[in-house]
């Protein structure tokens, strides 16, 4: 199946091709671009008044609470959701679980595009972005700092992600040569890239290691880089059945055979293997929690709360996924997707916010100019994401000749 | 950076150079001269809040000078203007003074936290902050167990502000101003000499102190040394401040990297190859 889009370039310059596919495309009032829209351009006069005026200007975070939304939502949250790309790559690559092939390019988009972005909210929350190559170029290495790998594997994932994606690229522009010798690096960047995910998932929950006293004992433990790196297999899954069961209504008419054929088999088996991660991931909870003897904070207004992120949102889709993968009932693994992302975010949210420095006298609250250009960030991203959708061979079939 | 056997156990022998002074032994070219950590020994007992060592400290840093009175109960915070501060409590022993400020630990969580060495503990002991390596992270105020690094939020190139024990005129082999300034609450020296005189002060009058130095273990050990009539949770420290330093916390997950880097690539092209029979090559598509 050829799509005309890819049919053009040959007839047109390559200046022309860029401009044509830059032009939006379908209609311009949906609902999303409704609330986007007046979202991102107020975020954009923020992000202006912030480098003007310094970060103060638009965001809580103090002296004890140095690190607020942007880092705890929009990074560490983030990459928890971006580890579908990691985890499908494993299976598809590695393997060679074929059935979960279809679902592979647009998952690693959106893992790629969710680090670039989260890249983007750490360059806003930096004092001194101007020195953010520091670490990564010059005579600065502060090889001790567990910070400082996971710079490193941040970056260097981002280009394997880059490989990984660019056949998609190819085929949009109709590079045949450069397709071959892109496919032909795939499985080195996918190893590459598995290694540098379970470094840097993991690396994410150790930078907290230092904050000991910090963080409520109930959230605290020296086992936080291993729950961050088994809870993220089942934050990147559940991202993918929740982006795939909106990207089949959004992009619809996008949505190659190949495609749709898999889908409920993915999702289907991708419910299984939430179950499972989350099983484990749930009696290491345990098994934390009954060597820490925090017995006694279990009846205290944060001990509420952890059993409710606990109970409430890991045990209970555990179960829905359990459930439904027995029944095969697909709107229950969708809704188990959701509740077990919201555990995620209670889960990374309350280590780096929540409970951190939870006895401190004033509490971090987000701004509201924080939180809009939190969600600029993201509704940025999501433009581009519908953009490289709509354009390149992603959700589609690729063409004839990519496929040998 | 060759260490002899010789030397290690030298080193070791000296009290409080730990893992941070190996290394600073060894980047040294390989003579015999050794470098002690400094540090500031603060007594309590002698302490009479007067605040000179403040007023001396924002003069020579070139902050406004504290206006604000001394008061049982209310805790005054270093920050971005104030690099040490002196509080009063109330205490078992009567009213207390004490002096909060950064610790200078032997192996400080901030430095091990920087991703870039901005933060770096210094061969004489102080922690400095080094401006044009630093990207702005705030890591370092994460990680410091003392929380003593301070950001100027309110700038668009902004500073950490932190005491660096006036490492300048350390350099200049001068004494810090605030040690300078004050009479006897504080007492500047090698930090080996200051536990000796500590430990002095507390043999000859025993009734006087309680029998601690809080900084000789605190956190690996601290530069800044104290010295107490009264328990130091009394005068605002943490009790559930650790003994251990707050690097070796991350030491398991770094150590952990390298064999991680070697092995999963390792074992995953192990399984790629072994799998590579199942594969269906009508569905091999990249």
């Amino acid at each position: 199946m050829t799509s005309p889009a890819i049919q053009q370039p040959k007839e047109q310059s390559v200046w022309g091709f860029i401009v044509s596919e830059l032009k939006p495309r379908g209609k311009w009032l949906t609902p999303f671009n409704i609330l986007s829209i007046p979202v991102i351009l107020t975020g954009l006069v923020l992000i202006v008044l912030r480098f003007a005026f310094g970060l103060g200007e638009v965001s809580n975070v103090s002296q004890e609470i140095p690190w607020g939304l942007w880092k705890g939502f929009n990074v560490v949250t983030g990459v928890a959701f971006a580890g579908g790309a990691y985890v499908l790559t494993f299976m598809v690559y590695i393997l060679k679980m074929h059935k979960y092939h279809s679902v592979i390019r647009v998952t690693v988009l959106n893992g790629f595009l969710a680090y670039i972005f989260y890249a983007g909210a750490l360059v806003l929350d930096l004092g001194k972005p101007w020195n953010i190559f520091n670490p990564l170029i010059g005579n600065s290495f502060g090889a001790s700092s567990v910070l400082f790998l996971v710079a490193w594997h941040f970056v260097l994932y981002i280009f394997a992600q880059l490989i990984e994606f660019s056949p998609a690229v190819a085929e949009w522009i109709g590079a045949r040569r450069a397709r071959r010798i892109l496919s032909g690096m795939t499985v080195a960047a996918v190893i590459f890239g598995i290694t540098l995910s379970t470094l840097h998932q993991s690396g994410l929950g150790a930078l907290f290691l230092m904050a000991s006293e910090k963080i409520h004992p109930l959230w605290y433990n020296e086992f936080i880089p291993l729950l961050f790196l088994v809870s993220s297999v089942f934050a990147g899954l559940s991202m993918v059945i929740f982006e795939g069961s909106i990207t089949h209504k959004v992009f619809n008419g996008q949505v190659g055979k190949n495609h749709r054929k898999n889908s409920d088999v993915i999702v289907h088996g991708l419910s299984k293997i939430c179950a499972g991660g989350m099983f484990a991931y749930f009696f290491l909870q345990m098994l934390v929690f009954i060597h820490g003897q925090h017995w006694g904070l279990l009846f205290t207004p944060m001990g509420y709360w952890w059993m409710l992120e606990m109970f409430g949102f890991v045990l209970l889709p555990m179960i829905l996924f359990f459930y439904s993968y027995r029944t095969f009932n697909l709107p229950v693994i969708r809704i188990a997707a959701i509740i077990t992302m919201i555990g995620i975010i209670l889960n990374r949210l309350n280590v780096s916010i929540i409970a951190y420095r939870w006895d401190a006298a004033t509490h971090y609250m987000p701004s509201w100019k924080e939180i809009v250009i939190s969600l600029t960030i993201i509704f940025i991203q999501i433009w581009i994401f519908r953009w490289v959708i709509s354009r390149m061979p992603v959700l589609r079939d690729s063409p004839e000749w990519a496929k040998d | 950076m060759s260490i002899n056997r010789r030397n290690f156990f030298k080193t070791m022998g000296v009290a409080g150079l730990t893992m941070a002074g190996l290394d600073s032994m060894g980047a040294k070219s390989g003579g015999t001269e050794e470098t002690e950590f400094y540090g500031i020994l603060y007594d309590a007992t002698i302490c009479i809040g007067c605040r000179a060592c403040e007023n001396a400290c924002a003069k020579a840093h070139g902050f406004p000078e504290p206006d604000d009175e001394l008061e049982t109960g209310v805790i005054r915070k270093t920050s971005t203007t104030r690099r040490s501060v002196i509080n009063k409590h109330e205490t078992s022993a009567g009213e207390v003074m004490v002096r909060n400020s950064c610790m200078h630990c032997n192996q400080p969580a901030c430095a091990s936290a920087c991703l870039t060495q901005a933060m770096y503990k210094t061969k004489e002991g102080p922690v400095i902050w080094r401006e044009d390596k630093c990207m702005g992270c705030r890591y370092c105020m994460v990680s410091c167990p003392f929380d003593v690094p301070k950001f100027e939020y309110t700038s668009t190139n902004p500073k950490i502000q932190k005491c660096d024990m006036c490492y300048d005129r350390i350099k200049q082999g001068e004494i810090p101003v605030c040690a300078e300034t004050c009479g006897d609450a504080l007492y500047f020296g090698t930090r080996r000499e200051l536990i000796a005189e500590a430990e002095r002060r507390i043999a000859e009058s025993p009734d006087s102190y309680v029998h601690q130095i809080f900084g000789e273990d605190v956190a690996g050990g601290t530069s800044a040394l104290y010295l107490s009539p009264t328990p130091f949770d009394e005068l605002g420290f943490d009790p559930r401040l650790k003994n251990e330093s707050y690097p070796a916390m991350t030491k398991g997950f770094l150590y952990t990297v390298p064999a991680v880097f070697v092995l999963l690539p390792s074992l995953l092209l192990g399984l790629h190859e072994a799998t590579k029979s199942n594969q269906n090559h009508s569905e091999n598509h990249d």
